[in-house]
């Protein structure tokens, strides 16, 4: 059990040699399958044992931080690898299928290697309680996810992956040389030792200078406006499965950086006093949310359209962020979970369209609420979500949200939030009209979505009503969470 | 710097290609002048010798020239401008270059270079940081190298059947040239190993080792004719290679766990925790020098083999 931290990581990481030793497209499926499942109990356990005794610390190769590495994990970091680890672990169960029909057999298993290593990649960031790991594992999942994309079917597939090659490789680059002055200045590259460190030197140039690259780094990585442009394209052409992970955990660890990183190594007293992120962040998040919203309506293209949604989605979270107080960060990190149940159950319900009928264009969802239709009422029930109908997790999120803009007395801030919710409501329309009350065209012969398929994406559909009804794990886990980080600095 | 900006303003790539090859060099001498001894031979192997003829490779899939740039230049050039400006803004309160009193060389190096000779029982301390104070990231980074070999695998693959165009080469019958590399390749191939071997001494260890192992064979192929190197090491060996250094690092800490310690404890190797650290850190480079050796060839010969069937 002491070995849960690292076994969250090792497991998904020691599969993906084993994928392309096996080099056999059902077995390595089995194999990935397999080690996402137990990957995901060992984050369950982690959950529960920093439930119980607080937050663990686990010394890679015994040597006691700040000389070796240590994986810290807190109630933040085993909330967002339950996250990352239960979509891995859904999404492979739906992928089997469909990555079938997307990828030459032959490179099936390699396919899954690379899944496997975007995913170790992602639960490593999570996990690390040291900043350079932190890069290094950064490194891993985005390599892994720029191939992955690239696998997608269409031939903008490749241009989609190159422009996010370029883009995330300048992140990533910003990410380490704002590690880098932050080594600088302070002699160390252990979390909790930064922290401890860095408010000695907090009135240097470099420190400060550390902070902007950090800032836009993250910035990049986390699709934030206008450093979004990489990712409709993105998503819209990677394969289905690919995704459904992307979108319901790529992002959320983003966010978890800019958390880890803003609030608590620089603490908020340097973040949001010295440096105006505060501000920042409030009015790039909201930008995002409207602008990307009202894109989002023009999409011919239903999978850029939950793209740019996701921007928009993005947007809420940096929003409350950007708020500063315990309440507005609970519904970041609130939202963070919830974004990704209900990005993750759309996007498989798409996946399990674009299986039967190969395409996702708005043109192509006549009449499916006749052929196909479990699979679009699991569409729109994940899209009440995405709006915030009550007894759906997206109602909760806003909910924590607006009360937080209205503690802070900022309704214009509240409106533009309630706005960006009707918005979603048009673009949600645009997608049932046509499902149910276009007529079918041409092949009547559509069928349902297969079962593997449909299993998974209506096991997210359910946890987006559950945990909308039942708030007690989530919004307990948030703002635990929040209120860590925000004590952290008095 | 000068090189940088000519590389920038130039259209035809292969000349773009040597530039870098040559600023990486320069690099390199700046980091040896810098002490840092490990890292210049990192980079004048990856850097100058195996970068550049990869880049050469994937020139020959497509052209020499550059097209016209479609974009205006003024945003790049504004972002690239704020960047440096925030870079020089920065060094303005950084701490000076070698002094003794910086934060770097006060808190966690002092460590490293007092007892890392008696904890990890190596002289080179930049391996003993690299292989067990740091093993964990120096995993993370050969994954790293497995996952861009497993990424040229996926989109490229390796087109099969060298033998049909055995004896084929892109610089014709050298008869003086195939005399030299005959020579040269037994020497590159045992200074790599020596690289290898020495690391825990000098400088030098498992990457540098397999990158100057790769670099020998790519030789071989571009002289002895395409696909003779595939003669020796067969393409479908390498990802099996590749994924094999990966298991044996991975299986070092697994075999610690086993033994109720944390991941990647060395000192459970052997009877003497100083002994099962060298182990240890013996075991990691050849892991580190197998998979970096079969991914740079791999890549090596996804691009060699499209450039054949075009």
């Amino acid at each position: 059990m002491e070995h849960l931290p690292v076994l969250v990581v090792i497991i998904p990481l020691l599969t993906v040699p084993l994928c392309v030793l096996l080099d056999h497209p059902r077995l390595a499926w089995l194999a990935a399958l397999a080690s996402s499942w137990l990957s995901f109990a060992a984050a369950v356990g982690l959950v529960l044992q920093v439930s119980d005794t607080g937050p663990i610390s686990y010394l890679l190769g015994s040597w006691e931080a700040p000389w070796g590495i240590e994986y810290r994990i807190d109630v933040l970091a085993s909330y967002v690898l339950l996250i990352v680890t239960a979509m891995a672990a859904l999404v492979l169960f739906a992928a089997r299928e469909s990555v079938r029909k997307d990828i030459p057999e032959a490179r099936i298993s390699r396919f899954y290697a690379a899944f496997m290593l975007a995913f170790a990649g992602l639960a490593g960031i999570v996990a690390t309680g040291d900043a350079f790991n932190v890069f290094v594992f950064l490194e891993i999942s985005s390599l892994a996810t720029y191939a992955l994309i690239s696998m997608g079917k269409d031939r903008r597939a490749l241009s989609a992956a190159f422009n996010y090659l370029v883009m995330g490789t300048i992140g990533a680059t910003f990410i380490l040389i704002g590690i880098g002055f932050l080594y600088m200045m302070t002699g160390t590259l252990n979390m909790a030792d930064l922290a401890a460190r860095l408010p000695e030197v907090a009135d240097t140039r470099t420190v400060r200078a550390g902070f902007a690259f950090l800032a836009v780094g993250i910035g990049l990585k986390l699709a934030l406006f206008p450093l979004h442009l990489w990712l409709p394209n993105a998503y819209a052409y990677a394969p289905c499965s690919v995704t459904a992970f992307l979108a319901a955990t790529a992002t959320k660890v983003a966010v978890y950086l800019l958390l880890r990183f803003m609030l608590q190594i620089f603490g908020l007293d340097f973040s949001l006093v010295l440096m105006p992120l505060d501000t920042l962040l409030l009015v790039l998040g909201l930008i995002g949310i409207l602008s990307a919203s009202m894109v989002a309506v023009y999409q011919g293209n239903i999978k850029r359209m939950f793209a740019y949604s996701s921007v928009a989605q993005i947007g809420y979270m940096v929003l409350g962020v950007g708020l500063a107080t315990t309440t507005g960060i609970t519904s970041a990190i609130l939202h963070l979970f919830n974004h990704a149940l209900m990005k993750g159950a759309l996007f498989l319900a798409l996946g399990g369209i674009a299986y039967r009928i190969g395409s996702t264009t708005i043109q192509d969802f006549s009449g499916l609420g006749r052929t196909m239709p479990w699979t679009m009422a699991g569409i729109v029930l994940g899209g009440l979500s995405l709006i915030g109908i009550p007894s759906t997790v997206g109602f909760i999120s806003k909910w924590y949200l607006v009360l937080a803009t209205l503690e802070e007395g900022l309704w214009p801030v509240a409106l533009l939030v309630l706005i960006g919710s009707i918005l979603a409501v048009v673009y949600i329309w645009k997608l049932v009209e046509a499902a149910y009350f276009g007529t079918p065209e041409g092949n009547p012969e559509i069928k349902e979505a297969p079962l593997s398929m449909l299993v998974p994406m209506w096991a997210l559909v359910g946890a987006n009503i559950y945990f909308g009804i039942h708030t007690d794990l989530s919004v307990g886990l948030a703002s635990r969470a929040a209120a860590v980080l925000t004590g952290g600095a008095g | 710097m000068l090189i940088a900006i000519a590389a920038i303003r130039l259209r035809d790539l292969f000349a773009v290609v040597m530039l870098f090859g040559i600023y990486s060099l320069l690099t390199a001498a700046l980091f040896m002048n810098l002490d840092a001894v490990d890292v210049a031979f990192t980079e004048a192997a990856v850097g100058a010798g195996v970068t550049t003829v990869l880049m050469l490779s994937a020139l020959h899939l497509t052209r020499r020239w550059e097209d016209e740039p479609r974009h205006n230049p003024l945003l790049p050039l504004l972002v690239v401008t704020i960047t440096g400006a925030v870079l020089i803004y920065a060094t303005l309160d950084a701490p000076l270059l070698g002094d003794a009193s910086a934060p770097v060389h006060q808190h966690v190096a002092p460590r490293y270079i007092e007892k890392g000779p008696q904890e990890v029982g190596m002289p080179n301390m930049v391996t003993a940081v690299l292989a067990s104070y740091r093993g964990y990231d120096t995993f993370g980074e050969t994954v790293v190298i497995f996952t861009a070999g497993l990424a040229v695998m996926l989109l490229l693959g390796i087109q099969e059947g060298p033998q049909a165009h055995r004896g084929r080469n892109a610089i014709g019958d050298q008869v003086v040239l195939k005399v030299v590399v005959k020579l040269l390749i037994p020497l590159i191939l045992m200074y790599g190993l020596y690289v290898h071997f020495h690391g825990d001494f000098g400088a030098g260890g498992g990457f540098q080792a397999g990158v100057i192992f790769a670099a020998g064979f790519v030789l071989y192929d571009l002289v002895f004719g395409e696909g003779q190197a595939r003669a020796v090491i067969p393409p479908n060996w390498l990802h099996r290679l590749a994924a094999l250094g990966v298991l044996i690092y991975g299986g070092v800490g697994v075999v610690s766990l086993l033994q109720g310690r944390p991941f990647l404890d060395y000192s459970v190797l052997a009877h003497d925790p100083v002994h099962g650290q060298h182990l240890g850190v013996l075991l990691v480079e050849l892991g580190v020098g197998i998979t970096v050796f079969s991914v740079v060839l791999s890549i090596f010969y996804a691009l060699s083999g499209r450039r054949r069937q075009s």
